[in-house]
């Protein structure tokens, strides 16, 4: 079985958000992390992998430093990484799933995984935007998933409740927190890193130019959201309080 | 000299750090509260290979050096240093004698298991009168036919009662003094060996700290680690590894500490603004770092020597001289920067400033510390 998984190095979810002073995201100084998302597909594709027999390749696009999250992915067991480094291009959703499925396309797959979405830009968008492309199936925010027979039994949320898909393979499956609990890199398993296959790709590689994958959306401005105001402390005896508080809520604030 | 860690060093301390910080510190101050440590962390640890980093693959360890264990070592004890010195004594202690003066058969028997955290692993060398003066053993050994028989008992074990196998010295000829001992690989439940008072201590309570009692305690001639008499030499350079595990464990505290320190100082207002934009505060955490980094330095040159086979044993005692009164001064200095806070068991500043005490007293006090270092100094 060829598992492939796309993922995609993100701020720490802890990272402080700041503007450089040309209005762009400051990405100076900040932590990378692997997003946490792909961080399950990742598992999901060592479990499968686990069962029976296969290989995981984990593909990302991205600079230098995304092989930190590849190599992250590696010590968790993954066989192989793939990173295309499309150099100083801006990229959008339709960008970043063109590049990704031309070099899926010129591989070997039973299954593609992914995150449902990154925690950065959070558009959900990509994975489907490949199985597009690659015209194959795609079942999006899976909390289960089950594999036999050339099929995949996928268990995915939706409003108010959960919805069993079956799909025929290959197809791309993108992970929805409590698919699974990510294992953490052994110590063999960092070790082993190393020496693991990264195959690393430049747009000219797959025979892309820049205007292949020119963004067709261009981000005008970023702000930050605004300060949080400082709460109200309402003071006195508890059923005094109350009541001025649904007072508040029903006069000021117009919530009730 | 290269002062930047590897790709793996780093993604050793990532990944340590993301485990410590999300599995063991939410336990770190409840089990400190109950002196009772979860050994369920041991298993994951285990699992994760942290239980023999600096052992080959062969003999069940993960096939790192010695800079990647400091490094562990300290990044647990950022979050508890009971963790810290769990690892840092069943892994120094006990499995590096085995790994260093083991037969290839008590290799496989032992270190297998205790590296790949099977097994839980201790040293039994203190005793009431004999810590560092490790010559002067009371506990005998007397050969009785394929058989040595242990008598006497150790104090102040780290992992005492929860380990699985102990190296132990003890006399085999109290005439010849310290050329006359010898270490033993005593296996926990073996006729004779059994556990006499639990210590309730300051810090580390998490740490299991108890009395070993050998009372015609019977053991195979085989399980005699090294030569009949090298017993003393063998836990001098036991302990001369050991201090790199201390000194990162300290060092990690030491970290640890600061951390909350100068989270606590950003978010805590006095007179309308944080307390981290008044000098006194700022000069107490530019001088913990300042002490920190000059802590972590001779930490890993300490290990980064012993990878490379070279002297260690004055390096090492610099490190945890030097590592553990910084602990010591930086644990005090936070709990000063939480105020009465700090005082509290509500912050974990409280936990790390008794935590840290012991760094200066085991495995060899500071004073210990300075005697070795002149030592190697003036010989």
């Amino acid at each position: 079985m060829k598992i492939l998984v796309c993922l995609k190095q993100t701020f720490d979810t802890e990272a402080k958000i700041t503007l450089d002073s040309n209005g762009k995201i400051e990405r100076k100084g900040v932590s990378l992390i692997m997003n946490p998302y792909d961080e399950f597909a990742v598992e999901e594709a060592l479990r499968i992998k686990e069962k029976g027999e296969g290989e995981v390749t984990v593909i990302s696009v991205g600079g230098q430093q995304t092989q930190d999250a590849l190599r992250q992915a590696l010590a968790m067991g993954a066989d192989k990484a793939v990173l295309v480094d499309p150099g100083d291009v801006e990229l959008d959703e339709y960008s970043t799933a063109t590049i990704l499925a031309k070099v899926i396309s010129g591989m070997e797959y039973d299954i593609i995984l992914g995150g449902f979405r990154a925690i950065d830009d959070g558009s959900a968008q990509v994975a489907g935007r490949v199985a597009e492309i690659l015209n194959i199936p795609v079942v999006n925010v899976v909390t289960k998933l089950e594999i036999e027979n050339g099929k995949a039994v996928a268990t995915r949320e939706i409003e108010g409740g959960s919805e069993v898909v079956e799909v025929s393979l290959p197809a791309v499956i993108t992970a929805q927190k409590g698919l699974n609990e990510p294992r953490y890199p052994s110590m063999k398993g960092i070790m082993k890193a190393k020496k693991k296959p990264m195959d690393k790709k430049s747009l000219a590689d797959l025979g892309l130019d820049e205007s292949q994958i020119a963004a067709k959306v261009k981000a005008i401005s970023f702000s930050l959201p605004e300060a949080r105001k400082a709460g109200k402390v309402i003071p006195g005896e508890a059923a005094e309080a109350a009541r001025e508080l649904a007072r508040l809520l029903r006069e000021e604030a117009k919530v009730i | 000299m290269i002062f930047k860690l590897t790709e793996e060093q780093e993604m050793i301390r990532k990944t340590v750090r993301d485990f410590a910080e999300n599995e063991v510190a939410p336990k770190a101050g409840p089990m400190d509260e109950a002196e009772e440590y979860d050994y369920t962390l041991w298993d994951k640890m285990a699992e994760m290979g942290l239980t023999g980093i600096p052992f080959p693959e062969e003999y069940g360890g993960a096939g790192m050096d010695n800079l990647c264990y400091a490094i562990a070592v300290e990044e647990l004890s950022r979050v508890c240093a009971s963790t810290g010195v769990l690892i840092s004594a069943h892994t120094s202690l006990c499995s590096w004698p085995i790994y260093a003066f083991g037969t290839e058969e008590q290799k496989q028997k032992y270190l297998v298991p205790l590296a790949s955290g099977e097994k839980i692993g201790a040293l039994g060398l203190t005793e009431p009168s004999a810590g560092s003066d490790a010559g002067s053993v009371k506990t005998t050994a007397v050969l009785d036919g394929d058989e040595y028989v242990l008598n006497g008992s150790k104090i102040f074990i780290t992992n005492g009662e929860k380990a699985d196998i102990y190296v132990v010295i003890a006399s085999t000829d109290k005439t010849k003094g310290h050329r006359g001992t010898a270490a033993f690989i005593v296996e926990k439940g073996m006729p004779g060996f059994t556990f006499g008072k639990k210590e309730h201590k300051m810090g580390i309570r998490a740490s299991s700290t108890y009395e070993l009692v050998f009372e015609n305690c019977r053991v195979p001639g085989e399980n005699m680690l090294g030569e009949d008499g090298k017993g003393f030499k063998i836990a001098l350079m036991t302990l001369d590894g050991g201090r790199i595990g201390i000194a990162a464990q300290a060092l990690g505290i030491a970290q640890g500490a600061f951390d909350e320190a100068v989270k606590y100082s950003k978010i805590r207002e006095q007179f309308g603004k944080p307390i981290s934009s008044f000098q006194g505060i700022q000069w107490m955490l530019a001088d913990m770092a300042t002490r920190i980094d000059a802590a972590r330095l001779l930490v890993y040159r300490a290990a980064y020597l012993k990878d490379n086979g070279e002297p260690y044993s004055k390096e090492s005692a610099m490190a945890k001289l030097y590592a553990s009164e910084c602990a010591m001064w930086v644990t005090t200095k936070a709990v000063q920067i939480f105020g009465g806070y700090g005082y509290t068991r509500e912050y974990p500043v409280e936990r790390m400033m008794r935590d840290a005490k012991i760094t200066e007293i085991y495995e060899g006090t500071s004073e210990v510390q300075r005697i070795v270092i002149a030592s190697n100094i003036l010989k």
